[in-house]
Formats: structure tokens, C-alpha cells, sequence
């Protein structure tokens, strides 16, 4: 029967997937190690070594990208998961607009980021935006949201939590969801409160829900560029300018090597968090 | 204070909570978007003294020579043909990765799913595409559309695919069919409700798509619906309220697949992960 199988399950069927996912994904990303180490026109190069990497380490302008990609991927992929996990004990609960509150939480998940960035940022505006009318109301002058260097990163963050919560809302209802009911019947015989359920239930086996929010959500939020450009191009200054939109700026002044380096350095960056927090967490799951 | 007013207190302040953060927003875009140029750049909640939602429309889709048009067009034209050659790419590379073992499949699996993590290089696939004279074509874009959600797409497909008994195939090879009229009588039909998932989710997201079309599609003839609002910014920066026209008509396709598959993707996305 396996000749048969084999004959069956052929690896024809992969070909197609194959072909693009190779040309279109691996090669360049291959290629990307060789061409980080080029002063590089598209149709010409020349081997220059490290010097892009050195460029981009010493350059105050460009490691700053650095610092806030890692501040934004930590802010956000936090925020995502106190948020989901409330969100989600909240909307399966015994509720009556529940259908209605979860529909209202996702919607934003569906929105375009660029649309999204747009309309924040003029409610964002420091004098006439709604953010700071609504502030002034009740006798507060709020700040420049994303004109302040200090925290001009944040306000963006907060946008993406504001889009990004759903998805992480969603994951949370489907794990709380397949928690058995006689944990809880338990629970009562031992005479548990709300906060025993939530803390010593709710969250301990909903452990598979929060490593998937939290690696969806620090990979998104390490490689994050639509949101941040749509927002503040990276401005003031440097004062958001992660590493996707330092390697778009590259791109765009066409220093294509340099823009490369930049691409590389974000690769082994996410690797060589991803992968050990991914392992971290699934070990910790079996551990249960 | 009984318990069911506790109750009822919090779902009534959950709910006002959801207005002010969810539908003020909202409102608010399209508030702007029924205002002449001079009351949308006032950025505030005031009821237009003129309502001209149409004027603004009309506006919005003739300029620079019909450009909405068509980046409608080439966006529909980029999310057609993407989510049907990924359907088609990954439901058979997942049906292989599933249901064959050998000492090559680990191997496959571990670059597939390297995918979800690396960040794409960029300019070398901007490359890539210009040898194979794809860079700055439709073709190009797809192709790259298709790369990038493949690893998501056969993640999908193969846990569904593991609850397929593998006996269905058994029967099926005794019946003395082949591979590919397994695959496409019998298999592929019943992989529907996660098709269904994978075109949801997937149109929204590759109609949404900002940074693919920018680096892989740039020029105004190519421009896709993202690339107007991003092109408009710096156009319209005094008629907020025809970027904000442009914002509400881009959302209407969202908006509608949202409403008409709303219970859809939410279920479908929680009872999805609660089988796996």
C-alpha cells in the first residue's frame, strides 16, 4: 500500500506552492545576507563587508529603530494581552448584548491600518483634535499626541492596541470557551470566588490562548511599518522610526545595500527573540 | 446592591464604553466626509451646516482622471486573483504536507512555517521580480501576495485536513482513482468551510494591504485603493473631508463582507481554534 500512497500523495501537488514560495520568499531572502554586504544599484554591486551593518549601528538616526522596535513590540503585544484576556472573560460572560459587543470589538481588525492611521491622527491634533476637545471639556490641557518626542511612539501604540484587540479577543473567547465547565463546578463546591475563577482557572488554562496573542502579537508588532508611516513617517525627529520604516526610508534614498543591512538586522532580531519566547512559552504549556 | 442591578450597571457602562470608543470614531469619519473643506479641517463632531456626503463623492472619484476608479479596479483585480491561485497553491501542498511521512516532510513543514516569522526581504525580491520583468506588474504582486499568505493559508488547511479520515482516500485508491481526482472530486470540497475562512479573512486582508503594493507596485496607473489615501495625504491636505470620502468609500467593501460574514468569522475563528 505505501508504493501506492507515495504514487498518491505525490510531491506534484507541492510544485506549484513550491515554486512561488521559493522564488518569490526564500531566494530573496537568501539573497538578502549577500546583498546586506553591497553598495547595491538593482542592476549593479559592489562588495563593501559590513560596512552597511557599521552604518546602521553607528548612526544615532538608524539604531534609534532599534529601541523603538522593541518599546513598541512590548507596549503593544502587552497591551493586547491584559486587554484580550479582560475583553474575553468579559464576553463570555452571561451577558445580553454579548453578540453585539464582540461584532463592536472586531470590527476594527477589518479596517484599513492606512484609514485608521489617518483618522487618529487628526483626532490626535493638539489644538483642534477631538482627543484634547474632549480633555479641555473637563478642564485638562492634554498633550501634543504625536508631536511630543516622548510620547509620540505610545499614541501610535495605543492606535494599534485600539485596531489590533479584537483579534486577540477572539483567540481569548475560543480558549476561555474550551475550558471543561467542572473546573468551575469545583470551584463552587470549594467555595471560590469571582477572582479565585479568574486567577486560579481562567487564566492558568487559558495558557495556549496567550502564548498565540502574544507571538501573533510581538511578531506584528516587531515588523510594524503601515500604522507608524500612515501616522507620523517616523517623525518627530527620529522619535518613531522603527526598523521597517528606516528600511523603507533607505529604500527610498536608494541605498538599496543599505536598506538590505536593514532587513537582515530585523530577520535575526525577530529570530532570535521569536524563536527561544516560542519555545519558552510551549514548554511552559506542557508543563501544565 | 442585588446582583443583577451590579450587573446590569456594568453591561450598561460597557456598552456607552463601546460608543465612545468604537462608534465615536466612526462617526466621526464620517461626519467629516459630509463637510465642505472649511468645516472638515475645524476636526470636530459639529453637524455640517451644508450637507455635501454626494459633492464630496463626486469629487473624490474624479480626481486625477478617475484614479479611485481605478485603484478599485486593480485592488479588486490583486484580491481576486491572490485569494484563488492561494486557495488552490496551498490546499494542495497542505493535502501533500499532511498526509505523507516521510524524511522530508519535517523539513518542509520547518521552511513553510518559517514563513510566519521571517519579515519578507524586500528589495531583494523587488529583484527578483525585476529579472523576471514581473517588478511593477499585476502578475508580480499576486505572486508575492500568494508567497507571503502561503504559510498561513496551509496552517490552516492542515488541521483541518487531519480530521479527514484517512480511510476516504483508502476507498477512493481501491476504486482505482489517482491522486490529483482524489484531491479534486473528493478532498477539496470538503476542505469548503476553511476555504470560506481563508477567502474572508484573506480578501480583507490583501484589499487592506499597504505595504506590498507600495513596494512592489508603485507608479499612479498601478495604484491600488491603500496607495490613493496614502497619496491623497499629501494632496489633500487642506480637504480633509475629501480624504475622509475617500477613507468611508474604501471601507464600504470591508465593511459589507464584515456585515454579511460578521457571525461567520468570529464563530468560525473561535470554533476553528477550540477543535485544534
Amino acid at each position: 500500500m505505501t508504493k501506492v500512497f507515495k504514487r498518491i500523495y505525490t510531491y506534484n501537488f507541492l510544485l506549484p506552492a513550491a515554486i512561488i514560495y521559493i522564488i518569490i520568499f526564500i531566494v530573496p531572502t537568501i539573497m538578502s545576507f549577500f546583498f546586506s554586504m553591497t553598495r547595491w544599484t538593482l542592476s549593479d554591486w559592489e562588495y563593501i563587508g559590513l560596512e552597511n551593518f557599521i552604518t546602521f549601528f553607528q548612526e544615532p538616526s538608524l539604531s534609534i529603530g532599534f529601541r523603538n522596535t522593541f518599546v513598541y513590540a512590548v507596549v503593544t503585544c502587552s497591551l493586547k494581552v491584559v486587554g484580550g484576556l479582560l475583553l474575553g472573560v468579559f464576553l463570555t460572560g452571561n451577558i445580553r448584548t454579548k453578540d453585539y459587543l464582540r461584532s463592536v470589538v472586531f470590527f476594527p481588525t477589518l479596517v484599513s491600518t492606512i484609514a485608521v492611521g489617518i483618522a487618529f491622527s487628526m483626532m490626535m491634533h493638539p489644538t483642534t483634535g477631538l482627543f484634547n476637545m474632549a480633555l479641555a471639556r473637563i478642564g485638562i490641557e492634554g498633550p501634543d499626541w504625536l508631536g511630543d518626542t516622548r510620547i509620540a511612539l505610545l499614541s501610535v501604540a495605543w492606535v494599534d492596541v485600539w485596531k489590533g484587540v479584537g483579534l486577540a479577543t477572539v483567540i481569548y473567547i475560543a480558549g476561555i470557551m474550551a475550558i471543561p465547565q467542572e473546573y468551575y463546578e469545583a470551584l463552587q463546591i470549594d467555595g471560590g470566588n469571582a477572582w479565585n475563577k479568574f486567577w486560579n482557572i481562567i487564566v492558568p488554562l487559558s495558557r495556549p490562548a496567550t502564548n498565540a496573542v502574544i507571538i501573533l502579537a510581538f511578531i506584528g508588532g516587531l515588523r510594524s511599518f503601515d500604522l507608524i508611516w500612515a501616522m507620523t513617517r517616523g517623525g518627530p525627529g527620529f522619535a518613531t522610526d522603527v526598523i521597517a520604516s528606516i528600511i523603507y526610508k533607505q529604500y527610498q534614498g536608494g541605498f538599496y545595500g543599505l536598506a538590505t543591512a536593514g532587513n537582515v538586522i530585523l530577520f535575526l532580531f525577530v529570530t532570535a527573540i521569536v524563536y527561544p519566547l516560542s519555545r519558552y512559552l510551549t514548554r511552559k504549556e506542557v508543563d501544565l | 446592591m442585588s446582583r443583577k442591578l451590579r450587573k446590569l450597571i456594568i453591561e450598561v457602562v460597557a456598552v456607552l464604553a463601546s460608543i465612545v470608543i468604537f462608534w465615536v470614531p466612526l462617526y466621526f469619519v464620517m461626519l467629516t466626509a459630509m463637510k465642505s473643506a472649511q468645516e472638515a479641517s475645524e476636526m470636530n463632531l459639529a453637524w455640517p451646516s451644508n450637507f455635501q456626503l454626494w459633492q464630496n463623492i463626486k469629487d473624490v472619484i474624479a480626481f486625477r482622471d478617475f484614479m479611485l476608479v481605478r485603484a478599485l479596479w486593480n485592488s479588486s483585480v490583486l484580491t481576486v486573483l491572490s485569494i484563488m491561485a492561494m486557495v488552490v497553491v496551498s490546499s494542495m501542498a497542505a493535502f501533500v504536507m499532511q498526509r505523507r511521512k516521510d524524511k522530508a516532510t519535517p523539513w518542509i513543514s520547518f521552511f513553510v512555517l518559517s514563513g510566519l516569522i521571517i519579515p519578507p526581504a524586500i528589495v531583494p525580491t523587488i529583484w527578483v521580480l525585476n529579472e523576471l520583468h514581473l517588478f511593477k506588474t499585476m502578475t508580480g504582486l499576486v505572486l508575492v501576495e500568494v508567497a507571503l499568505g502561503f504559510p498561513f493559508c496551509v496552517l490552516l488547511y492542515r488541521g483541518f485536513m487531519a480530521t479527514i479520515p484517512r480511510e476516504i482516500d483508502e476507498a477512493a485508491v481501491v476504486d482505482g482513482f489517482g491522486g490529483y481526482r482524489l484531491f479534486f472530486t473528493i478532498i477539496f470540497p470538503l476542505l469548503q468551510p476553511v476555504t470560506a475562512t481563508i477567502i474572508v479573512t484573506q480578501s480583507v486582508f490583501i484589499f487592506n494591504d499597504f505595504t506590498n503594493p507600495l513596494y512592489f507596485l508603485p507608479g499612479s496607473k498601478n495604484v491600488t485603493v491603500q496607495l490613493t489615501l496614502y497619496n491623497f495625504t499629501s494632496q489633500f491636505i487642506s480637504q480633509w473631508n475629501l480624504l475622509f470620502t475617500d477613507i468611508l468609500l474604501i471601507t464600504i467593501p470591508p465593511l459589507l463582507l464584515f456585515l454579511f460574514f460578521n457571525k461567520k468569522i468570529v464563530a468560525g475563528m473561535t470554533s476553528g481554534s477550540v477543535k485544534g
